[in-house]
């Protein structure tokens, strides 16, 4: 059995402007020690997938209308507050986009560190502060007896996603969910973190949901990964499969568009249109609009289509047009 | 004649360290730079952050007076002209943010964002209200605006329509030179390339020159005629944007290509 198994997901915010469908019907599996991918543009709803796993969408206006996500024997979709806040940054760890926004400005680096063990493990600050000062050592930062002491501004943005990576993982999580951990830093400190987030997660063996926009990053990181678009899950096989046998126009589309896949001088790949606006109601394929295979060609069907397993262990959204369009 | 040249561009910031803030210690931002440009060209600039590149894009843009050395436009030294002078000068380089949700007056409408910049080049259209209307519109359809949303406000486009309305006001002064720093970094990978198509393109019409500031070395690959490298406020290295991947000559530049995330 999967260390986590989210089952029927669907988040929906109801606003002013009609009801947002912002996670519609997601399912998906994370193993033990596994690195799962999410990756989509902007809006499709991979951070809303994994916040509603944590309770962490407002509601109102959000609201988890459907779905299990069972981890061990508990279903943290149905979990009240209080035993939430037993799973969430004890046996589920975050790492956010930007780690500025993330610590408290107000507080020592020592004092956000040693609070989940304090919380979770019920550790005495001296024993909290020993282990959280080996934390910071794991995770490379140089003199961490003298640095546990300083506040957060002190330290550099990729020294600060490192402090970061150390209070999610010094409960030793479960899994460890990374909601684009390494957006906001440059490609040598990216190379740094992405490789201190394996490293870690080899020693500990913890699981690990990553999201993120970056194919590159994702071909480095993941050992599976789901495509998101407007809500759903477009496709998801392995890491070598979704690269070299890509089967969903969407996915080809998004690596095609890569400048690093492209040759200099000829124009660069762009995928037509905008993302659909997810408060209306899309009747057929999300991907039609932008699609090669456009509405009124015969293999472009009415019918919303479904995440279906077209190879072994290659699960694709069967709607004909985006399997067959030559992108 | 190159078009543009930079002497020798050096600023250093002075910090105050100590209990009383009596020690002075410099910080060399950019430490003797010189560089040529030619007219159309792109030149890309790489470094890690904290490199120089910010302060050395200011210098250029005259945002910053420098320590010493200057920026030559066509054969003009910049550095020692009066205030009013390089005002006059300003509408020939322009700037293209990085974070266009940032960078627009968010209480001004697309329209006048834009012809305020017109105005500062056609003051006769400020009379004119079908001509500016016009020159707007025109300009809007030049990097793939719709003009309908002329009469919008930032916050109703995407991010990418956002990054576009940014470029078409740094179009509006009909510059030479253009400076973008890292303009397609905060977008989606889908809509960075429509920009970086968008931004080639108008190199060619307007035959602009061009300096593109990013740390991702695959963008600055494909849009690049020339990349500089930089470190610790100094060019190391300036080749052909393919010599550089293919041989490149500093530790810095192998870092940097070693870091890039690749496709396997």
């Amino acid at each position: 059995m999967a260390l986590l198994e989210v089952r029927n997901l669907r988040t929906y915010f109801h606003t002013r402007d009609g009801v947002v469908k912002a996670v519609d019907d997601v399912s998906f599996d994370v193993e033990a020690g596994q690195t799962v991918g999410i990756v989509g543009e902007s809006g499709s709803g991979k951070s809303v997938t994994c916040y509603s796993l944590l309770n962490l969408i407002p509601q109102p206006p959000g609201c988890i209308e459907s779905g299990t996500a069972k981890f061990g024997d508990t279903d943290l979709l149905s979990l009240s507050e209080a035993g939430m806040r037993k799973v969430r940054g004890s046996r589920i760890g975050l790492i956010f986009q930007d780690p500025m926004t993330s610590l408290n400005p107000y507080l020592k680096i020592s004092t956000q560190l040693i609070e989940p063990l304090q919380i979770h493990q019920g550790a005495s600050k001296s024993e909290a502060l020993e282990r959280a000062v080996a934390e910071l050592d794991a995770v490379g930062i140089p003199d961490p007896h003298k640095r546990i002491h300083n506040y957060p501004h002190e330290f550099s943005g990729g020294m600060r996603q490192r402090v970061m990576i150390a209070m999610a993982l010094i409960t030793r999580p479960e899994i460890l969910i990374a909601d684009e951990p390494t957006t906001a830093l440059d490609v040598t400190i990216q190379r740094q973190v992405l490789d201190l987030i394996k490293e870690r997660q080899e020693d500990l063996g913890t699981a690990v949901i990553f999201i993120t926009h970056d194919l590159a990053v994702v071909s480095e990181v993941c050992d599976y990964v789901n495509v998101m678009y407007a809500g759903r899950f477009v496709e998801r096989a392995d890491v070598k499969t979704i690269f070299n046998s890509p089967k969903h126009a969407y996915t080809r589309a998004l690596q095609k568009s890569i400048p690093a896949m492209q040759l200099k001088g000829e124009r660069l790949y762009t995928i037509p249109g905008l993302p659909p606006n997810l408060a209306e109601d899309i009747a057929g394929c999300a991907f039609a609009p932008r699609c090669e295979v456009k509405k009124g060609d015969p293999r472009c069907i009415d019918a919303r289509p479904e995440l279906v397993e077209l190879e072994r262990e290659h699960w694709v959204q069967n709607c004909p047009g985006c399997l067959s369009a030559r992108i | 004649m190159s078009y543009l040249e930079l002497q020798n561009l050096t600023k250093h910031f002075t910090k105050r360290e100590g209990l009383l803030g009596m020690n002075f210690t410099e910080v060399k931002a950019v430490d003797g730079v010189s560089l040529n440009l030619e007219r159309g060209e792109i030149l890309g600039l790489v470094g890690e952050s904290g490199c120089g590149k910010s302060t050395l894009s200011r210098l250029i843009m005259q945002l910053l007076e420098p320590t010493a050395g200057s920026v030559v436009i066509e054969g003009e030294r910049l550095a020692g002209l009066p205030h009013c002078e390089i005002r006059k000068r300003r509408r020939d380089f322009q700037m293209i943010f990085q974070d266009p949700y940032a960078s627009l007056n968010p209480r001004m409408t697309v329209f006048s964002t834009l012809a305020e910049a017109i105005l500062t080049r056609h003051l006769g259209l400020a009379s004119d209200r079908h001509g500016l209307r016009k020159a707007v519109s025109d300009l809007m359809e030049r990097v793939g605006l719709d003009s309908r949303f002329v009469r919008k406000y930032p916050h109703e486009f995407s991010g990418g329509q956002r990054q576009r309305i940014a470029i078409a006001r740094a179009l509006a002064t009909e510059p030479k030179l253009v400076l973008a720093d890292e303009p397609v970094s905060a977008l989606d990978v889908s809509i960075q390339s429509q920009i970086l198509n968008l931004l080639k393109d108008l190199r060619d019409e307007l035959d602009l020159t061009m300096i593109f500031i990013s740390h991702d070395l695959s963008v600055v690959r494909y849009i690049a005629d020339r990349i500089a490298v930089m470190e610790s406020g100094k060019i190391v290295e300036v080749q052909e944007a393919e010599d550089l991947f293919t041989d490149p000559q500093s530790q810095i530049t192998k870092t940097l290509l070693g870091a890039i995330p690749r496709i396997r």
